[in-house]
């Protein structure tokens, strides 16, 4: 069977039905048949790849393209129609390469350029979300190990997880009396929540078969916490921190637009007072590409240390 | 009093689980000797409790009523000496096959070994199962059947009193089962151990036991009938087919399970 589907095109193309032959002959036939002419059938193979291979590709390729491009003629367009001034892609374009020959410049606090701008909102949220992950993941573990303090936090974390992280600003700006700490802050209290929730979540569905192998094996609760809860937890955790990470990267923007100093969203906002709009948009891509990085190192973080789960 | 024709005692043991609809009694009025390097299985029908009974041996739960006792010792929780093997493996999946089974051996033995010792007992343990090539695999890159054979060579591997097992090849293929079930005869003539194993398979029970315990249908199940194998040891799978003592014996465990305590469902119901 398998040769005969494989020979089809071969088939086809000899002279007379073989429909009607018996299957015990059909079978030799087919695989003498193909002896005396070898290499046209490789080259019609490879023909046949060919084509569907670069089809593949263009159904990988073409899709975003068509998306960018729409994205560009809807900008464009607005662009024309505009009459305060909105800028077209190519003087966006024209914008960006001037931006980016010079990215490391200094001219003062408030006059810097983009990648000094971008590196301190990235420093800020690597403070704000380290401070986080030293809090909430080993809070995460305690929540999730011990129902008492479940039942204690849970309305707490309840209650205070929806609220938007801007609110918090006003008191980090009271208690630590300083715009850059009071970012941190704000990037601390809202990226915690996703890191103890999932912490505390992969906690309690550890598979109990783990802990019943540290039972009968009476690990201690040191070798309990390495060689089962931790490993089992990670790749929630991990979610966790991505999430956070996430969540940082999109309050941060709004946080130093508020609070100023040198950072993207503060020169966003410079920007916007200098009604400079092709550096808000460039500022937009960078927060966004800025964004896709972190979310994709991440991501290939968390595949690295998920293991197949145990099936039987 | 012999200790050794009383290893496990089991005096009159009771288990209720709390449910939702109030607490359940699974086991009621159990009493039971296990002798040192004895092979003793648990038969019965699905929810019978024998799982139940072997997590109280192992100690995973206590009982209502009644007591355990495991080399005259009461038994108040479990321990590397009584060990168990899991009828779904529960291997940890981010340790290889050494690392399982060193994580047991470590800490029976970390106390009085060296490292060099405690890695050759974990050698000694997978070559055993005959698992020696894929030591540095993790459980992942296995088939059931070897992972099984990990979880038995990580129980072995800390030299336990008893050697507890639940279903150990009930997720297996019966062509792997059969293989297994040699492996394990061939293991326990060689380390005597005594072994304590849940099972329903009438001829895996038939063939590896000296004693069949065999229980009543739940609720408030208990032992039904315990049936002696007398079958000279080393046994083997094709002889014994054909040998009048096993067909006996199988017959009565099948005549147990399936005429007199036949019918869950209604009983259930």
């Amino acid at each position: 069977m398998v040769s005969a589907v494989f020979h089809s095109p071969m088939d086809a193309s000899l002279p007379g039905p073989r429909a009607g032959e018996g299957r015990g002959e059909g079978v030799p036939r087919a695989e003498a048949a193909p002896h005396p002419t070898p290499l046209p059938r490789v080259e019609r193979e490879k023909k046949q790849r060919s084509p569907i291979d670069l089809r593949a590709f263009w159904m990988r390729v073409l899709p975003p393209l068509a998306g960018f491009g729409l994205l560009v003629l809807i900008w464009e367009l607005i662009a024309m129609k505009s009459t305060t001034g909105f800028p077209s892609p190519l003087v966006t374009w024209q914008q960006a390469l001037t931006v980016f020959s010079d990215p490391f410049y200094s001219k003062g606090p408030n006059d810097q350029g983009v990648g000094w701008n971008v590196l301190s909102s990235l420093q800020r949220v690597a403070m704000g979300f380290g401070l986080a992950a030293a809090v909430g993941i080993p809070a995460g573990f305690a929540i999730g190990r011990f129902e008492f303090l479940a039942r204690m936090f849970n309305p707490l974390i309840g209650l205070l997880r929806p609220v938007s992280p801007l609110a918090w600003l006003p008191i980090g700006l009271l208690v630590f009396k300083g715009a850059n700490p009071a970012a941190i802050w704000t990037i601390f209290i809202c990226s915690i929540w996703p890191m103890v929730i999932n912490t505390a979540v992969g906690v309690q569905r550890v598979p109990s078969d783990y802990m019943n192998v540290a039972k009968v094996l009476n690990l201690s609760e040191w070798k309990i916490f390495t060689k089962i809860l931790f490993p089992a937890v990670l790749p929630y955790m991990l979610t966790g921190v991505r999430l956070a990470v996430g969540t940082a990267w999109l309050v941060i923007v709004a946080a130093e637009m508020l609070t100023g100093g040198v950072g993207i969203g503060f020169w966003v906002w410079d920007e916007w007072n200098n009604l400079n709009v092709a550096n808000i948009i460039i500022a937009i891509f960078v927060i966004g590409i800025v964004g896709l990085v972190l979310e994709f190192a991440l991501i290939k973080l968390a595949t690295a240390f998920t293991f197949e789960e145990v099936k039987s | 009093m012999n200790d050794d024709s009383k290893y496990i005692e089991i005096h009159g043991v009771e288990q209720r689980f709390k449910t939702t609809k109030g607490s359940f009694l699974a086991l009621q009025g159990v009493n039971l000797n296990v002798a040192k390097g004895e092979f003793v299985t648990l038969i019965g029908h699905s929810g019978c409790g024998k799982s139940t009974l072997l997590n109280l041996i192992a100690g995973l739960t206590t009982p209502t009523e009644g007591v355990l006792l495991c080399a005259n010792r009461e038994i108040k929780g479990p321990g590397p000496e009584r060990a168990v093997v899991f009828q779904n493996h529960s291997l940890l999946p981010w340790l290889t096959c050494f690392e399982n089974v060193y994580l047991a051996v470590e800490r029976v033995f970390a106390a009085t070994e060296n490292k060099t010792q405690l890695r050759a007992r974990t050698d000694a343990a997978l070559a055993l199962v005959g698992l020696t090539p894929a030591a540095q695999k993790r459980p992942g890159e296995i088939s059931g059947g070897m992972k099984q054979r990990v979880g038995i060579a990580r129980a072995l591997s800390m030299e336990p009193k008893v050697l507890l097992m639940d279903e150990p090849f009930g997720a297996l293929d019966a062509l792997t089962r059969a293989k297994l079930q040699d492996e394990l005869l061939a293991i326990v003539q060689k380390t005597q151990s005594t072994v304590v194993m849940v099972t329903h398979d009438v001829d895996e029970a038939v063939l590896l036991s000296d004693r069949i315990v065999m229980l009543t249908n739940g609720p408030a199940a208990t032992i039904g009938e315990v049936l002696k194998v007398d079958i000279a040891r080393p046994r083997n799978r094709v002889e014994l087919a054909e040998d009048p003592v096993y067909v006996h014996a199988r017959k009565a465990v099948i005549d147990f399970l399936y005429t007199r305590q036949a019918h869950v469902e209604k009983v259930a119901a």
